[in-house]
């Protein structure tokens, strides 16, 4: 006779009502160990879409994430002359805010060149870029459809495709554009600015041919270090291995709103296993007299714990559940990216585990206790 | 001695004193008292007097300060000192049964018999079938499946005598059984604990106020302060 089922049956409308209260705590603490690898995947996507084995940056910057990179267009010949060097393409980001259908829409626009580096990695509706001018592939979470035009700077450009989780680290979705429209949108004034600048003579000496960085993919048996090194000879240029900017992005870019979201993921943890703990230990208050006279006509002290464990575990595993199902059924819906892994949600299954064991214990510490002499006199 | 009048319940000599110096209780002194097979006794006295925590003492659920105590030929305490397993003892030789019967609420009244008899090794179908027999024996068979949020007061304390029964203790110990009870249902629960006694060979120790049912007890033990007064008094 099992009678952590028994009085779960009893009182079924109250223990899934605390369940469900539990539930949306999960859901909180689910959704935040989501966003915080949203974050990360966002960030690392944007570097691990070109494929690259090597970024060519502008020499003293760590480029073009984390600090602005400037080189010349013309360093990607020179970067794919280098021994070692399968196939390298300029690329270029920037930030661009445009008007679309009423809202006004932040894009991470990136320039590539067609047919090299740089480039959405799938298409997942429409085509890519074929060309020269005024393509665009888009992000969906941009919220545009294939056939749309939008007006960067002062062109129009028409949706030809669509792409999926691509964004930058602030969330922002990206745009794909050719690298010479980049370039127009990036150095391209208004007219009345273009008319200041040129009467004070600058500009005429600058050439419009600039990137943020060359990406390179080598030969499979390409030390990406030693070519890395070869570039570095360059005394205008520096380079960074795939790996190298990995490790810049998560440790400089993103790091700081990762450890934001980490310890208030610790304080949503530590508010669950306090709250999961009350929960319990109110549940064994309220049955200290059912205890007693459980005691009182013979019951082993194994039976009183199991029956305060269970229940423990089960409150624990029905709030989680509900609240996995409740976070895979909205996460879309939230305006970043929340990236769920299997090994979070049984990371924190065994999290929820080891505190309803813990905060039974509290419970069952009170039912030992419990003197079998209060089931008698009312 | 004859076997139909062995001692089921021996105390002698039993003192319980709650805390020390000025705040000391002497809740019993010098508590002398023998209760044979068949008989059906009463704890009386005020409240304070001590009743409950003689009934707690013969129960297993505290322990004297001094004295002997010796429940069916097995002794219990000897001047404080355990002998023997008390949960095993409170499950096998002695049946409780409480003012407001103390049904677990979260199982039927079939389930609430049941469970006394699983604790004690039973299958469950063996404990199922005898819960039922008992229940009908008592005449609440029919509300088996019912909660004890919805049985009366009389079906209720009619399974809670299941529950003690169960087992087939020795030893029935009763806390105002009938105090929930109107005088007539308290009559009926009274002359079942006879039979029962009577038919199992346990003997029934009981603290009531109620004087109605007073003439039901083969002999009344009146308790003031702790101390046992003139003994007995054999009701005829």
């Amino acid at each position: 006779m099992n009678l952590a089922y028994r009085d779960v049956r009893h009182n079924l409308f109250r223990f899934v009502l605390t369940c469900l209260g539990l539930s949306l705590l999960m859901a909180v603490v689910l959704a935040m160990i989501g966003i915080y690898n949203g974050l990360v995947a966002d960030a690392l996507n944007i570097v691990k879409a070109p494929q690259a084995d090597l970024w060519v940056v502008e020499s003293g910057t760590q480029g073009p994430f984390a600090e602005a990179s400037k080189i010349p267009g013309s360093t990607r010949d020179a970067v794919a002359r280098l021994h070692g060097v399968a196939e390298a393409g300029s690329i270029t980001y920037q930030t661009v805010e445009a008007r679309h259908a009423g809202d006004t829409l932040r894009l991470y626009v990136i320039g590539y060149e067609p047919g090299r580096p740089g480039g959405p990695q799938a298409i997942a509706e429409g085509r890519g870029i074929t060309q020269t001018h005024f393509e665009l592939v888009a992000d969906r979470q941009t919220g545009l459809v294939v056939g749309d035009r939008i007006r960067l700077g002062r062109n129009s450009f028409a949706v030809v495709g669509l792409v999926e989780d691509t964004m930058n680290s602030g969330g922002d979705p990206a745009a794909f554009i050719t690298l010479v429209d980049a370039q127009t949108l990036q150095s391209q004034l208004a007219p009345p600015a273009q008319r200041v600048q040129t009467a004070r003579g600058a500009g005429l000496l600058e050439s419009a041919d600039t990137v943020a960085a060359v990406i390179a993919r080598l030969e499979p048996a390409a030390d990406p270090q030693g070519v890395a090194t070869t570039v570095r000879q360059w005394k205008h240029l520096g380079a960074l291995t795939q790996a190298e900017q990995e490790a810049i992005l998560i440790g400089s870019v993103v790091d700081r709103a990762k450890r934001q979201i980490g310890l208030f993921l610790g304080i949503l943890l530590t508010v669950s296993a306090v709250v999961i703990a009350l929960i319990i230990y109110t549940m064994t208050m309220e049955k200290l007299k059912q205890i007693a006279t459980l005691k009182l006509i013979g019951a082993p002290d194994r039976t009183i714990v199991s029956l305060i464990v269970q229940q423990s575990l089960a409150l624990g595993m029905v709030g989680w559940s509900f609240g996995l199902i409740l976070i895979l059924l909205v996460k879309d819906y939230f305006p970043r990216r929340v990236v769920l892994e299997p090994v979070n949600a049984a990371a924190l299954g065994g999290i929820i585990i080891v505190v309803c064991i813990v905060a039974s214990g509290l419970g069952v510490r009170a039912a030992l206790k419990v003197d079998p002499a209060t089931a008698i006199g009312g | 001695m004859d076997d139909a009048r062995q001692p089921l319940i021996e105390i002698a000599g039993v003192s319980k004193h709650f805390g020390e110096g000025e705040a000391r209780v002497d809740a019993l002194r010098d508590i002398g008292l023998t209760v044979r097979r068949g008989e059906v006794v009463a704890l009386l006295g005020p409240s304070g007097s001590g009743k409950t925590t003689l009934l707690n003492v013969i129960g297993c659920i505290i322990a004297p300060t001094v004295g002997r105590v010796t429940l069916d030929g097995e002794l219990v305490y000897d001047n404080r000192a355990l002998r023997g397993d008390l949960r095993r003892l409170r499950l096998d030789k002695i049946g409780f049964i409480f003012q407001f019967h103390n049904l677990l609420p979260f199982l039927n009244a079939c389930d609430n018999v049941a469970l006394v008899l699983t604790l004690a090794g039973r299958s469950s179908a063996e404990a199922q079938e005898r819960a039922v027999e008992l229940l009908d024996y008592l005449e609440v068979g029919h509300r088996k499946d019912a909660m004890p949020a919805l049985l009366s007061g009389g079906e209720a304390q009619r399974v809670a005598i299941a529950r003690a029964l169960a087992n087939s203790p020795r030893i029935i110990l009763a806390d105002e059984p009938t105090a929930a009870l109107d005088s007539k249902r308290a009559g009926i629960v009274m002359d079942l604990l006879r039979k029962l006694a009577a038919e199992q060979d346990a003997c029934i120790v009981a603290v009531t106020h109620d004087e109605k049912i007073y003439d039901r007890f083969d002999r009344l033990f009146h308790l003031r302060d702790g101390v046992l007064e003139d003994q007995e008094e054999e009701v005829s």
